[in-house]
């Protein structure tokens, strides 16, 4: 995790004088242009980016837009760009950043007002592009039927990557999605390796090449692995994403007949 | 009208549609021309840095890739050769990585202002990739077009005589460092792109790539400059019988 550089302030110190900088638009009024607002604050033990823009909108500008829900680094809502990273909000405390502070919206995703994105539209587009869901050739599935086991080693496994909250943190730090935006994104490629692991996705991997085999899909990635640097649930986006292409090249020279789960 | 039975309907046959398989083989291709070239870089660099033994040394490396010590005779001919085949991987490696350049101004102001707030070392590095890839495409051409046409100028005194009275060294030292920064990252970016040489963490992964690939950079920078004012010194000095071919001790009574 990031060190603190600053130490904590405590208890009896005079507090540091937060100048937050906001980059602000709605797109709902155009002909307000965008501007950089910049609200000050005293920073308080233990106050995260949330606490803080809270305040300022109960204390100072109430119009001022972003997204919280979970405030646990759970919901992926809160995702903002910090001193020119992107991070989440909640997650953030105000110590690991100097006293200036800029921060703007997501870049890549459609822009709902100030720092607040519309995350979930993308989200949804990459799921049904790559088909991020269970495909089973089971037309009929016996409810009374017990669950068929799984070894907990692979349950964890699978479970590692499906911690994914879909903050959209990874698509906003790659150079390539910013670049081509039609590029699928490190969450996408670990959603299908997250699939792959699981048995009871009988997709094999010539299906998952027709999904994401192509310079839009993991070709397309340049290993900048700033997706890598910023996920806030620390997923191992760089691990998955060479493993998918060594899978995906394979399925490239072989020809169509990927053998499933191997 | 007729009847259905009496059409005879060839039988049709389901096609699966299917993504092609080009953009694997040119994933591949790209990293394998990349890794191919940086390993003859490393070895061309150790040839050229036998000048750093001795002028004798730098003479028999050069004979023995012209085939002296096999055929009794030099043929730099094999030189040539080796020349073109190096000449055709490096325009496919080029044409391939060309995929991945900014194809416009907006993507590459786009790339350049994401850079600019990442601050994002990876990020960052292939900025510097995109442009010494650039400045080789010309830098290398020249050079593997000398090459190609003179095979016979290289040794001790004609590659000195090349570099110093030629006014080469400018173009090799550009060469250099382009060669070594665009060989170092991109190697190290292959190793992190099909994950190899994976350590028990990715962390621990990336960190010990940026080591080796710092590292070695370094080492081949330094012997690349070493090497490269050795050849300047001995062209400075050789200046005035410049064309004059270099001999060995033992072969000065007998070769002409
Ligand atoms: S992979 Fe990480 S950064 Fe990307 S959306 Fe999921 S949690 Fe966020
Ligand atoms: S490795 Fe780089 S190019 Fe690939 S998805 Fe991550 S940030 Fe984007
Ligand atoms: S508010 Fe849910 S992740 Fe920050």
């Amino acid at each position: 995790m990031i060190e603190s550089p600053v130490a904590l302030p405590a208890e009896n110190q005079t507090p540091r004088r937060l100048r937050i900088t906001v980059l602000r638009y709605n797109p709902a009024v155009p002909e307000q242009l965008p501007r950089l607002q910049t609200y000050e604050l005293d920073e308080a033990v233990g106050m995260t980016l949330f606490i803080a823009l809270g305040e300022i909108r109960e204390t100072q500008d109430p119009s001022l837009q972003f997204d919280f829900v979970c405030r646990a680094g759970i919901c992926g809502s809160c995702a903002m760009v910090i001193n020119g990273r992107p991070g989440l909000a909640c997650r953030t405390l105000t110590t690991q950043l100097p006293e200036t502070i800029a921060l703007a919206p997501l870049p890549g995703f459609a822009l709902i007002g100030d720092l607040s994105v519309d995350t979930g539209k993308w989200m949804r587009a990459m799921s049904e592009r790559v088909e991020s869901w269970l495909h089973s050739h089971d037309v009929e599935v016996d409810l009374d039927r017990a669950e068929a086991r799984m070894e907990p080693e692979l349950a964890e496994a699978i479970y590692e990557l499906d911690r994914c909250i879909e903050c959209g943190c990874c698509v906003a730090a790659c150079g390539t999605a910013r670049m081509r935006e039609d590029f699928v994104g490190a969450v996408a490629v670990n959603k299908l390796a997250r699939f792959r692991l699981d048995p009871r996705d009988q997709r094999d991997d010539a299906d998952y090449y027709e999904v994401i085999g192509d310079d839009d899909g993991i070709f397309g990635c340049m290993t900048l692995l700033a997706c890598d640097d910023v996920c806030p649930k620390n997923l191992p986006l760089m691990t998955q994403l060479a493993y998918m292409r060594r899978k995906m090249a394979a399925v490239g020279w072989r020809g169509s007949d990927g053998a499933n789960h191997s | 009208m007729h009847r259905k039975a009496e059409l005879a309907v060839p039988a049709a046959m389901a096609v699966r549609p299917r993504s092609s398989r080009m953009p694997a083989q040119l994933d591949v291709l790209q990293s394998a021309t990349g890794v191919v070239l940086a390993l003859f870089m490393w070895g061309h660099m150790f040839f050229v840095a036998s000048i750093l033994v001795s002028k004798d040394f730098m003479w028999a490396v050069t004979r023995m890739f012209e085939g002296y010590f096999f055929f009794g005779r030099s043929y730099p001919g094999v030189v040539s050769t080796l020349v073109g085949g190096i000449l055709l991987l490096f325009v496919a490696h080029a044409a391939l990585a060309m995929r991945k350049f900014p194809a416009n101004y907006q993507q590459y102001r786009l790339f350049m202002s994401h850079r600019a707030a990442m601050r994002h070392e990876d990020t960052s590095l292939w900025v510097v990739q995109i442009a010494t890839g650039f400045a080789l495409f010309f830098l290398v051409s020249i050079h593997l077009y000398q090459m190609l046409m003179h095979p016979g100028d290289i040794g001790p005194y004609a590659s000195s005589d090349r570099v110093w009275s030629g006014r080469w060294w400018p173009l090799y030292l550009v060469m250099l460092f382009c060669v070594e920064l665009h060989g170092g990252i991109g190697l190290s970016r292959v190793a992190a792109k099909w994950g190899w040489f994976a350590s028990a963490t990715a962390r621990q992964t990336r960190r010990r790539l940026k080591l080796l690939k710092w590292g070695v950079t370094a080492f081949l920078l330094a012997l690349g400059l070493t090497t490269l004012a050795a050849y300047m010194k001995i062209g400075h000095e050789h200046a005035a019988q410049a064309g004059e071919r270099y001999t060995p001790e033992q072969y000065r009574s007998v070769t002409p």
